[in-house]
């Protein structure tokens, strides 16, 4: 199952195994009548790559810009590492660093010199500034462009140097909002390398993603918040398996054939099939391998012609619409949780 | 120990661990070093957008030919006797005016997100906007350098001598860094840099234009004469011809001490204020 190797992370420190990273009870943020975070609790492990995942305006902004003591809530009370993000805020701006949506670097500065500004605003001396500033630089492939103004980067470039940035003193715990938005799919697998790399070395991540791969990909566990609520959390193995063990999907070679396939792979099968927008295309809830071989080994001897087919675990987004698509979210909240844990 | 990169392209590994591994923390740096660091950063705009300094060059020699040539022969009888009256005054209005990108500044850099990281960092609270007005107190005396060098181009004699001239530009720089505290404050509060410009030559244009910056006030009607003397830019135009002519009283200063003192208790906190809860 996935997320086998962060489990011990996972389940430990529900029952207080140490200090966690974060720990959020009951967040709430409102601009104005509009409840941007309606109640968020989250508990972070130290070193736990954890992943925010919900579409835009769901919340994850503004719950990171609460815990990075940009933003008072409105109430609910939160602590990283131990310190209260609104009476003890400097305490926790020691600890932590923010990346934000947007490029938080100045356009009009170049890539050495935003680091230098940003080395300087933590202590260090002028020489200890621009050593510090040239070894990010090298280590995030930024060493040529270190005299160009970053007006002038690529979207890629950018955001490296705002992650760089970020960890010009490494912190021990980073937030990541959006951290791969915009990107082309090379300059996202670099920023999924940097992101890996800050967890290695005992760094805890935060991160939102509007992607479900991205959050399939690195978060060791995942809540998903919708319209200010968290309405699911765990690793992403619990989430697929509360949605259900997997997944048939078939395609056939000629459409006119879906009613006669429809027939047979549900009477097979034992359960509804879905038809989707495609003709050819049918797809079913399943649990058992072997009673899918057999259901298409039936298919085949009644003479309809497979496209292909194939079985998997369902996707987040799968995962995503399940558990946003009914309209009772609070009930799927809860009986998500447990049925994860 | 770390060989030359070849290709700048990609994320290197061994690089990215080793400078990772790095988790010393230096001591926070004093209040005063995190806002000359910020100061620093507003002169590296300067520098990489040399274009921002056309108002402090343009404007200021703009206004000092228009008003000597068009108007000082018809004010004062003669624009050789009007520019000795006008210098000082077109010297407060050029850096009072340019005090407003302070704000203009301020709401750019809130919209792009540069102020999150500054606001996330564990430095002394008011370092950014000190900072802001430190780099903007070098645009200040770049302009003031641009008038008087014209004015004494001119013919612009100053009586009150070189000592007179720097204490006038330093007077002018103490009320200019107090004003701008009403910009920073306006930044904050409203939504788009455009609407801060708006709104601040609103303000600006009947506070330099109802003083004694063009004309003697005993000229104008009863009323409006009470209301240019009750209003700042006049007590500070005063203060500066005093300075230039070499007849300034200690009460001409203290006016000006006491406005300024009395615009940092007031917009300083309030700004502190908006800053801490900005959304």
């Amino acid at each position: 199952m996935e997320g086998d190797g962060e489990m011990s992370a996972g389940r430990g420190l529900v029952e207080g195994a140490g200090e966690l990273a974060i720990h959020a009870v009951g967040l709430v943020h409102r601009f104005g009548d509009n409840i941007a975070v309606d109640g968020v609790d989250l508990k972070v492990a130290p070193g736990e790559i954890y992943g925010l995942l919900g579409p835009n305006g769901a919340g994850k902004t503004t719950t990171i810009r609460m815990l990075a003591t940009l933003l008072r809530p409105d109430s609910g009370t939160a602590q990283v590492f131990g310190h209260d993000v609104v009476r003890e805020a400097d305490a926790v701006r020691g600890r932590v660093s923010l990346t934000g949506q947007f490029a938080s670097v100045d356009e009009d500065l170049t890539g050495l010199e935003n680091l230098v500004l940003i080395a300087r605003l933590l202590g260090h001396s002028r020489a200890q500034s621009k050593t510090r500033a040239r070894e990010l630089l090298d280590a995030f492939g930024l060493a040529e462009a270190a005299a160009r103004q970053v007006k002038k980067y690529s979207g890629g470039m950018r955001r490296r140097l705002d992650i760089a940035a970020s960890i010009v003193v490494t912190p021990d715990l980073i937030f990541l909002d959006e951290p791969t938005a915009g990107l082309d799919p090379r300059s996202r697998n670099q920023v999924w390398d940097i992101v890996r790399a800050l967890s290695t070395d005992g760094t805890t991540v935060l991160l939102t993603t509007q992607y479900l791969d991205e959050a399939d990909q690195l978060a060791d566990r995942i809540a998903v918040i919708d319209r200010g609520k968290v309405i699911a959390e765990g690793t992403p193995g619990e989430l697929k398996a509360s949605v259900g063990s997997g997944a048939l999907h078939v395609r056939l070679r000629e459409p006119e054939d879906r009613p006669e396939a429809e027939r047979v792979l549900s009477q097979t099968l034992g359960v509804p099939l879905i038809l989707g927008s495609d003709p050819a295309a049918l797809s079913a809830r399943v649990s058992d391998p072997e009673r899918v071989a057999h259901a298409l080994a039936e298919l085949s001897r009644t003479g309809v012609a497979i496209a292909d087919f194939t079985l998997g675990q369902p996707s987040l987004d799968e995962v995503f619409l399940a558990l946003t698509g009914h309209p009772a979210e609070n009930d799927d909240a809860t009986t998500t949780e447990g049925d994860a844990a | 120990m770390i060989p030359p990169t070849t290709s700048a392209r990609s994320v290197r590994d061994d690089a990215l661990h080793a400078a990772l591994s790095d988790r010393v923390r230096p001591p926070r740096p004093s209040a005063l070093s995190a806002s000359l660091t910020l100061g620093w950063r507003a002169l590296l705009k300067i520098k990489h957008v040399p274009e921002q300094l056309f108002d402090v060059t343009a404007f200021p020699i703009m206004f000092t030919l228009m008003f000597t040539y068009l108007f000082g022969g018809a004010l004062a009888g003669s624009t050789g006797e009007y520019l000795q009256f006008l210098l000082p005054g077109i010297l407060v209005q050029t850096v009072v005016f340019i005090t407003i990108y302070t704000g203009f500044t301020l709401n750019g850099d809130i919209s792009k997100g540069v102020f999150d990281r500054f606001r996330s960092l564990p430095i002394w609270r008011p370092a950014v906007l000190v900072g802001a007005l430190l780099g903007d107190a070098a645009r200040y005396t770049m302009a003031s350098t641009m008038v008087i060098v014209l004015g004494l181009v001119l013919g612009f004699r100053p009586a009150g001598g070189v000592g007179g001239v720097l204490l006038s530009v330093a007077l002018l720089l103490v009320f200019s860094f107090s004003l701008s505290w009403i910009w920073t404050a306006l930044g904050l509060i409203l939504r788009t840099p455009n609407s801060v410009m708006g709104v601040s030559m609103m303000v600006l244009f009947p506070l330099t234009f109802a003083s004694n910056i063009f004309v003697d006030p005993e000229t104008m009607p009863s009323w409006l004469e009470a209301i240019v003397g009750a209003n700042p830019i006049t007590h500070l135009v005063t203060a500066l011809r005093g300075l230039m002519s070499g007849t300034v009283t200690p009460g001409q200063i203290g006016w000006v001490l006491l406005i300024s003192g009395a615009l940092i208790a007031v917009f300083a906190p309030l700004t502190m204020y908006l800053y801490r809860n900005k959304k």
